[in-house]
C-alpha cells in the first residue's frame, strides 16, 4: 500500500511549495517584528530568534524537497521532454509535475533569501 | 562621488562593485550574442541547450543575486552601529518642518546647543543623528556624509555618521514636502574636533551683539513670538533659532546667500522668495526698522 500516491489528480500539490514559502516568509516577518516590538515579552535575547528562523528554514526546505521529488516523480524523472502540450491525460499529469517541480526550485532559493538576513543581522536596530 | 564621510564611502563602494558587475555580466550576454549571430555554424544538440539554459538561466543568476544579496547584507550593520553609539559624545536632533530644520546638539559635557539650517559636525568623531519631523514627511540627506533617512512624523529615527574629511557641504531634504520642498535645504560643515569644540563652545552663549539696537525692533514688531534669540526675550520656537544667524552660511534653509540684504527682502516678502511658508510678511514695517533689524541679525556671531 502507498502512503502517498503515485499521480494526484488535483492542481493543489502544484501550490503546496509556494504555500511553504508564503508561511516561511509571514513566520520569520511576523515573528522578528513582534520580537523587535517587546523584547521583553519572551526572555530570550535576539540570537534565538535567528536560531528559531533558522529551524523554520530548514523545516521549509524539507517540506519544498519532498514537494520537488514528489513533483520529479509525477514528471517521470525526466524521462519525457516538455513541452507536455497533448491533450491527453498522461500529457496533464507530466505537465502538472513539470510545473511543480519548477516552482519548488523557485521556492527553494526564495526561503533561502528571505532567511539571509538573519545570517547578518545581529540586533534588532542594526 | 567624492565621500567625505565612512557611510558615504560604503555607499560608493557598494555602487563601484554593483556597477562592475552589472558590466561584466552584459559583456557576458553580449559576447555570446555575437558569438552565435557571427561565428556558430552548428546548433547545439537539444540536451546541451537545455543544460545551458539550466546553469546560464537559473542556477548562475541565483547564485550572482545570493551572493549580492549576501554582500549587501553584510554592510548593513556597519551602516547602524548604533551599540557603540550609546556612547556617542554627541547627539544631534534634527527637526524637519516646513520649509526649515531645528537642530540642537547634546553632549554629555556641556549645554545644549539650539540651532537652525545648518549642521556642523566634528571629523573623526562618530554622531549620532535623531531624526523628527513635526509636520509631513521629509528626508534627511547629506550626500557627501552618508545615505538618507527619513523623518516621520510621530517616528524617531537613527543616523549614525563619521565624517573623515574637513569641508562644507549641502544636504537637501530628499522627500517632496510641499511647494517649497526645492527650497529646503542645509549646510553641512565638517570641522577638526578641536575647531569644532569651540565652534560649539561659542554658540552656547549669546552672541555678543545680541542686545544691540536692532533686539529692540525685533521684540517691539513681535518677532520673538515665533523665534528664540539668546540673551534677549525672544523664546518663540515657531520658527528657526536666530541667535547666531549672522554666522550661518546661508539664509532661510539654503534658498539665499546670508547677507543683510538678503535677510531685509526675506523679512519684507517671505512669501515670494519660499512659496507657502509659515513666516508672514513684514512688508508694513518701516523700512529703516527693517534695515535695522536685518543689520542687527547679520551680526549675531
Ligand atoms: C508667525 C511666526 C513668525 C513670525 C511672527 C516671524 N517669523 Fe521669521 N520665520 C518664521 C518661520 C516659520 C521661518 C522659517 C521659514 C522657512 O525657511 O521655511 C522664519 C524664518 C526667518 C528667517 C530666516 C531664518 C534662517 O534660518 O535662515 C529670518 C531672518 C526671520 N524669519 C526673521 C524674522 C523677523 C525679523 C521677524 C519679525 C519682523 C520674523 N521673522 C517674524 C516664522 C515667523
Ligand atoms: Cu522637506
Amino acid at each position: 500500500m502507498r502512503v502517498l500516491p503515485k499521480q494526484v489528480d488535483t492542481l493543489w500539490t502544484l501550490f503546496t511549495a509556494p504555500v511553504v514559502w508564503a508561511l516561511h516568509f509571514l513566520t520569520c516577518y511576523i515573528g522578528a517584528a513582534i520580537y523587535c516590538a517587546k523584547p521583553d515579552l519572551f526572555g530570550v535575547g535576539f540570537d534565538a530568534v535567528r536560531v528559531g528562523i533558522a529551524v523554520a528554514t530548514f523545516l521549509a526546505l524539507g517540506a519544498i524537497s519532498v514537494s520537488a521529488w514528489l513533483a520529479w516523480r509525477q514528471w517521470g524523472f525526466g524521462t519525457d521532454d516538455p513541452p507536455h502540450d497533448d491533450p491527453t491525460r498522461r500529457d496533464r499529469i507530466l505537465f502538472q509535475g513539470f510545473a511543480t517541480l519548477l516552482l519548488s526550485g523557485l521556492s527553494f532559493v526564495a526561503v533561502i533569501y528571505v532567511a539571509l538576513p538573519a545570517l547578518f543581522v545581529m540586533e534588532c536596530v542594526r | 562621488m567624492d565621500p567625505a564621510g565612512e557611510e558615504a564611502h560604503q555607499v560608493l563602494q557598494l555602487s563601484v562593485v554593483l556597477f562592475c558587475g552589472a558590466a561584466a555580466i552584459w559583456l557576458g550576454v553580449v559576447a555570446a550574442l555575437l558569438y552565435t549571430a557571427r561565428r556558430r555554424r552548428k546548433s547545439l544538440s537539444e540536451q546541451s541547450a537545455s543544460r545551458f539554459i539550466l546553469f546560464g538561466g537559473a542556477v548562475l543568476p541565483s547564485v550572482t543575486l545570493a551572493a549580492l544579496l549576501s554582500y549587501s547584507l553584510w554592510l548593513m550593520p556597519g551602516l547602524r552601529p548604533f551599540g557603540q553609539a550609546a556612547s556617542a559624545v554627541l547627539h544631534v536632533e534634527v527637526t524637519g518642518k516646513q520649509y526649515w530644520w531645528h537642530v540642537v546638539y547634546r553632549r554629555s559635557n556641556g549645554p545644549v546647543v539650539v540651532s537652525a539650517n545648518e549642521i556642523r559636525l566634528p571629523v573623526g568623531q562618530r554622531v549620532e543623528l535623531t531624526l523628527a519631523s513635526s509636520d509631513v514627511i521629509h528626508s534627511f540627506w547629506i550626500p557627501a556624509l552618508g545615505g538618507k533617512m527619513d523623518m516621520i512624523p510621530g517616528r524617531t529615527n537613527r543616523l549614525s555618521l563619521l565624517a573623515n574629511k574637513a569641508g562644507t557641504f549641502r544636504g537637501p531634504c530628499a522627500e517632496f514636502c510641499g511647494t517649497s520642498h526645492a527650497l529646503m535645504a542645509f549646510a553641512v560643515v565638517t570641522m577638526e574636533a578641536q575647531a569644532f569644540q569651540e565652534w560649539l563652545g561659542t554658540q552656547a552663549r549669546p552672541s555678543p551683539r545680541a542686545a544691540d539696537d536692532g533686539a529692540a525692533l525685533f521684540l517691539r514688531h513681535g518677532c520673538g513670538a515665533c523665534h528664540a534669540v539668546a540673551g534677549i526675550d525672544a523664546r518663540g520656537t515657531i520658527g528657526p533659532d536666530l541667535s547666531h544667524l549672522g554666522s550661518r552660511l546661508t539664509l532661510g534653509a539654503g534658498s539665499l546667500p546670508n547677507t543683510a540684504d538678503a535677510i531685509a527682502r526675506f523679512i519684507t516678502e517671505p512669501e515670494r522668495i519660499k512659496p507657502g511658508v509659515q513666516m508672514p510678511s513684514f512688508a508694513m514695517l518701516p523700512q529703516d526698522d527693517i534695515r535695522n533689524i536685518a543689520a542687527w541679525l547679520k551680526d549675531l556671531e
